[in-house]
């Protein structure tokens, strides 16, 4: 088959991942509720597209495993197999198969491994025995019901008719026609196919990346309208194709009218589909039509039809509600548009330039004091703040699709520990950056494993601690001052302050007799290496992770905040800034260079007279209301030139419950800044984390505040020794 | 010189009083001098950092870069934004120049092996010596000057 099918195949690989996703929600939802038949039907849906689509792409292995899916789920559909515990269990592991197919194929990976082939074998020969169990039953009701659908015996003329007339561009977007009439033959036996070439031209026209075909066929086939037109999925923008009904359901055309795909077609087109009347029926009909004098008013077809005798008012009437329908369903559909990131970021970045130039303008204006001018430049700045502020919107995404990917990884834990727990989740619909999103994900899991592994007790302990056996996990997100705020939150055991404390201990980490706060002691679970756990379990236990979450976090500028109550939970609550690409500074001077420092971090600023600096230089430390506070003279740490004079400032910023000084020349005051990456070139400046552009345009510098401490204490640390 | 085998055009600057080429495919635009943030612990080729609308991009004191003086600022003095690639990666670069000359064309007859020694630059940089009218040009192999190693110094420099 074709490998080079290019953007169709990366359409497939993003849509599978999102069926797969729609999958497994649907299928946790059926386990919770048996009966939801929504849930089957979306389900189908889903294993059906993946079907189709890989079949059209030619990823025969994904085709083929998901056909055997298909067949159970239709059989749940039907009501002929129950949606047991043990069957999604097996849906779970199929689907968790068809996405390891789909990655492979993904990555361009035909070849599977021993390990997968052997996976998919053994799924298949249970799907088998699943199926096989109710093959003796179906045979007679099967056969029943195809009659009742038919509504009538079959005849030898009783076959689908498909016109299908390609589009020129359908071999550019890397479709290929063979191999969708290779495909509709698998649905049923192809009785004729005459392939048209009258839109050929001359050869001297002729374009060889342009596709001129369009095919008759006639098909004989049990599959209802949908699954003949989902062959033709990939090329429904990019070619005209008409499917009629075979003889025996004309007499059911208004219902068929209303099964149409929902394209907007013209009305007597919608007949003709729908097998209410032959294109000739629809030609003379449209003659008529033009026949009419302009000025006149012209009649509609629909009347023209009845006229005619060609239809009944009825069906008429039905197919214009399906028209009116189907526009209003494609004014909804237009309403979301996929993008590329690489795109959105572009436009940011031109919207942070567009500021920019926005405030040259003003200072401009405001020199040449024109009331004219000034007006419009006000209005214009306005309008730019208006444009930044949507275009930073778009960038935006609800953190629910997060969260429901952790009703799987509780479930599992729980199924493996033998616990039962509830994921309850609120405020999915909390929007914020989609960088961060993209982030937090792998965070939020360890923590939400750690809460299901560690926090949830067994439901005999639970009992003996008389709660509910049943334990809850509880996921949040809300809104406050600017920021987002996460919770991860368990009603099991709680953190054992005591034996937190005598861990650390036992490892160095504090000495003995040290008064430390809960919290601070909480805080230790995030030192590297640490784990309370005493058995090491599949999901958590062996001390990796939680100083991981924690650096993620940190490098998200999100803080992290623990709350426990010993028997009765643990709150982890994780404070995000809405977006990465905006922060507030506060911008300062060192050697005539301007840097920022992130505001969040920055407590208050005080001055270092000159009668004070000699002696404390001596110790590199000033009395702060009592409190040593060691500090760093930035001019100094940056090697810049310069001589000081007069008086300096000391801005003291705090991080991770840490406190120094910075020594500047200049303070200027709070900036909004949009940061820039400084590139490969200075990947690793000590001290400076990126870049900003200022309204007079120069760049400014971004001081990465946690390495500068770190460097500041560590050079402390040394001389007090 | 296994490199230039057909005509192309060079833009044509001043570092002091030699005049030196750059391929003219590598060169992006050329701006005005404007003000350049100098980043802190970085080798004192490297200038710093300006705004190209938007993005923070890279320069370099290309007369620091050959052993000069430091470039001053002039009314003339510009510069040269050029696009390198470095390991397979593209990078955006400004270089200093006292002044920009002109475009000119040159095939491989007016090129010339540069000098084994007794040359005053670094050879390991030059492509070729052009020659126009009775004046050498020489011609700068700019991926290479800016290759991966001459950037690690930046770093090596840091850490000292």
């Amino acid at each position: 088959m074709d490998l080079e099918l290019g953007q169709a195949r990366q359409t497939f690989i993003t849509e599978s991942r999102e069926l797969l996703q729609e999958m497994e929600s649907a299928l946790l939802t059926l386990e919770a509720d048996p009966e939801d038949q929504a849930a089957i039907n979306s389900l189908f849906r889903s294993a059906h597209t993946i079907k189709g689509s890989s079949g059209v792409l030619g990823i025969e292995a994904v085709e083929k495993f998901t056909h055997f899916v298909e067949n159970l789920l239709s059989q749940m559909r039907d009501g002929e197999i129950k949606a047991r515990k043990e069957n999604i269990d097996l849906l779970l592991e199929c689907r968790d198969h068809i996405s390891t197919l789909t990655a492979l194929a993904a990555s361009g990976i035909e070849e599977l491994s021993p390990e997968v082939e052997a996976n998919g074998a053994a799924l298949t020969s249970r799907l088998g025995e699943l199926l096989g169990a109710q093959e003796a039953k179906p045979e007679a009701k099967g056969a029943a019901k195809e009659e009742e659908r038919l509504d009538g015996p079959s005849s030898a003329a009783d076959a689908w008719h498909i016109s299908i007339r390609f589009g020129q561009d359908v071999l550019r977007s890397g479709m290929d026609p063979v191999s969708f009439l290779t495909y509709l033959a698998k649905l049923g036996e192809v009785v004729s196919c005459t392939t048209l070439f009258d839109s050929m031209p001359p050869v001297e026209d002729m374009d060889p990346e342009s596709c001129y075909l369009g095919f008759e066929i006639d098909l004989k086939s049990a599959s209802d309208k949908a699954a003949i037109e989902g062959v033709f999925e990939f090329v429904r923008e990019d070619a005209a194709i008409r499917i009629l009904p075979p003889f025996s359901r004309v007499a059911s055309y208004v219902e068929l009218i209303s099964e149409l795909p929902e394209d907007t077609l013209l009305l007597g087109e919608i007949l003709v589909k729908g097998g209410a009347l032959t294109s000739r029926e629809l030609e003379d009909a449209l003659a008529k039509q033009r026949a009419t004098a302009p000025g006149e008013e012209k009649p509609r077809i629909g009347d023209l039809l009845i006229e005619g005798g060609s239809v009944h008012a009825e069906t008429v009437a039905a197919a214009a509600e399906k028209q009116k329908k189907n526009q209003s369903a494609g004014a909804k559909e237009a309403s979301t548009v996929r993008i590329d990131a690489a795109k959105l970021d572009a436009l940011v970045d031109l919207v942070g330039e567009l500021v920019i130039s926005g405030a040259n303008i003003e200072q401009h204006s405001a020199r040449i004091a024109d009331a004219g001018l000034s007006e419009s430049a006000s209005v214009m700045l306005r309008l730019v703040e208006e444009i930044r502020e949507s275009t930073m919107k778009i960038r935006m995404v609800p953190i629910g699709e997060t969260f429901t990917r952790f009703r799987r990884v509780v479930r599992d834990i729980s199924r493996e520990l033998g616990k039962d727990v509830d994921l309850v989740i609120s405020g999915g619909d909390t929007e914020l950056d989609k960088t961060v999103i993209e982030k937090i994900g792998d965070p939020l899991m360890h923590l939400v494993r750690n809460s299901a592994d560690h926090g949830i007790e067994g439901p005999e302990e639970r009992k003996a601690a008389g709660k509910n056996a049943k334990g809850t996990v509880r996921l949040n997100a809300f809104h406050d001052a600017g920021s987002i705020i996460i919770e991860v939150a368990d009603d099991g055991k709680g953190l054992d302050r005591e034996r937190i404390a005598a861990k650390a201990l036992s490892a160095g980490l504090i000495q003995h007799g040290a008064q430390l706060t809960d919290q601070e002691v909480f805080r230790l679970i995030f030192e590297p290496g640490f784990s309370t756990a005493e058995a090491i379990t599949k999901f958590s236990g062996r001390g990796v992770g939680m100083d991981v979450v924690k650096r993620n976090i940190e490098a998200l500028r999100g803080t992290i905040y623990i709350e426990s109550a010993q028997g009765t939970g643990t709150t982890i609550r994780i404070r995000l800034p809405l977006t990465m690409a905006i922060i507030d500074g506060f911008m300062v001077g060192v050697g005539g260079s301007p840097y920022i420092i992130p505001l969040d971090m920055v407590m208050e600023c005080v001055e270092l007279s000159e009668a004070e600096r000699s002696a404390a230089d001596r110790r590199s430390y000033i009395n702060l209301r009592g409190e040593v506070l060691p500090y760093v003279r930035l001019k100094n740490f940056f090697n810049e030139g310069g001589l000081t004079a007069g008086h300096e400032n000391i801005v003291i910023v705090q991080y991770g419950g840490h406190k120094i000084g910075l020594v500047v020349d200049e303070l200027f005051g709070e900036v909004q800044t949009v940061i820039k990456s400084l590139g490969r070139v200075y990947r690793d400046i000590k001290g400076i984390s990126g870049a900003t552009i200022l309204g007079n345009g120069q760049v400014a510098l971004i001081l990465d505040v946690p390495r500068l401490m770190q460097s500041v204490e560590t050079s402390f640390m040394a001389r007090s020794a | 010189m296994d490199n230039i085998t057909e005509t192309a055009q060079y833009l044509t600057f001043r570092l002091e009083e030699e005049v030196f080429a750059l391929d003219i495919s590598q060169v992006r635009e050329v701006l005005d001098l404007t003000s350049i943030t100098k980043v802190p612990r970085t080798p004192e080729f490297m200038r710093g950092v300006i705004n190209l609308r938007g993005s923070v991009v890279p320069v370099v004191d290309m007369r620091l870069k050959f052993s000069m003086t430091r470039t001053e600022q002039t009314l003339n003095t510009c510069i040269i934004i050029v696009e390198i690639s470095v390991e397979g990666e593209r990078l955006v670069l400004g270089a200093l120049a006292d002044s920009v000359q002109e475009v000119i064309e040159l095939g491989p007859g007016q090129i010339e092996p540069a000098p084994r020694i007794g040359a005053r630059f670094d050879t390991e940089f030059i492509k070729g010596m052009g020659k126009r009218d009775d004046e050498f040009i020489i011609i700068l192999d700019i991926d290479r000057i800016f290759s991966a190693g001459e950037l690690a110094a930046t770093a090596l420099a840091e850490a000292c």
